[in-house]
């Protein structure tokens, strides 16, 4: 029972910005799931629709920002004639901590899921000091 | 239902809009769901025929099926999470589960010729409308 549970259909949440956008356009928030290993902190984001060039992930000051832009070009032509969601680019930025190596960050894109291996920075190792 | 004048997606927010307006459309009408409302769909007009669009991020092909019946649809399939053993969750948004909806469209498709695709979390399905249920042209003479 507990493996068949039934979906439920989640409202995609627009972005509230401190300022306007540039483009009128409505941005959206992603669902994400963050959860964290031994070695690494993983940010899992679901962008349906978005391919891999027009993602940019950055890190800025702690700021983990991502940007997705969708590519509305296929969607020229098609007149709508029943809808029940809309469609935007997507955008969601997290505060890192320091413990995250700021230089070691992996992505990869599959099925329209996002994932984001943010590797944790090394302690520095100890160090052996040598006795005369 | 022309309402859409030449070139309405020339802006990105007159599109969302454009979809916005066609929420409340009676198009579909109450069909019989197997069982919940997930995914959610979006029905376009490509000429002739339908185009139907669902968001299904996370699923691969062998999860999902898609069957066709006379003017049903069918989409199920189970969506999955993967976290890994020892994961630590700060924050879970994303739903997974299985999902079956049926949904009863009102024109008749032609099953042989649907063509589905699933590209990056993305399913859409082309389906033709059935040739004996195009409306016929009457010439005045």
């Amino acid at each position: 029972m507990a493996k068949s549970q039934a979906l439920e259909v989640q409202e995609k949440k627009e972005v509230v910005s401190q300022g306007e956008q540039t483009v009128p356009a409505r941005h959206y928030i992603p669902l994400t799931d963050i959860y964290e290993t031994e070695d690494a902190l993983t940010v899992v984001m679901e962008i349906p629709g978005v391919e891999k060039e027009n993602v940019t992930v950055a890190l800025e000051n702690g700021i983990l920002r991502i940007d997705c832009r969708l590519d509305f070009s296929k969607y020229g032509g098609l007149e709508p004639l029943y809808t029940e969601y809309n469609v935007g680019h997507f955008a969601r930025s997290f505060s890192l901590s320091n413990k995250i190596d700021q230089q070691q960050i992996n992505a990869q894109l599959d099925d329209g899921v996002l994932t984001l291996t943010l590797k944790k920075a090394k302690e520095a190792a100890p160090r052996q000091i040598v006795i005369n | 239902m022309a309402i859409l004048y030449a070139d309405p997606f020339d802006t990105l927010l007159n599109f969302q809009q454009a979809l916005d307006a066609f929420r409340s459309s009676g198009w579909l009408g109450a069909s019989p769901s197997g069982r919940g409302a997930y995914p959610p769909l979006n029905v376009f007009r490509q000429g002739d025929d339908l185009l139907v669009v669902a968001e299904i991020p996370g699923t691969s092909k062998s999860d999902l099926q898609i069957q066709v019946k006379g003017n049903t649809l069918r989409i199920a399939g189970t969506k999955s999470v993967h976290y890994g053993e020892k994961a630590s969750l700060h924050r879970r948004e994303r739903s997974t589960g299985s999902f079956d909806r049926a949904i009863t469209l009102p024109v008749e498709i032609d099953a042989d010729r649907v063509k589905a695709e699933y590209h990056d979390g993305v399913l859409a399905l082309s389906l033709p409308r059935a040739e004996r249920d195009k409306p016929r042209s009457i010439s005045i003479a």
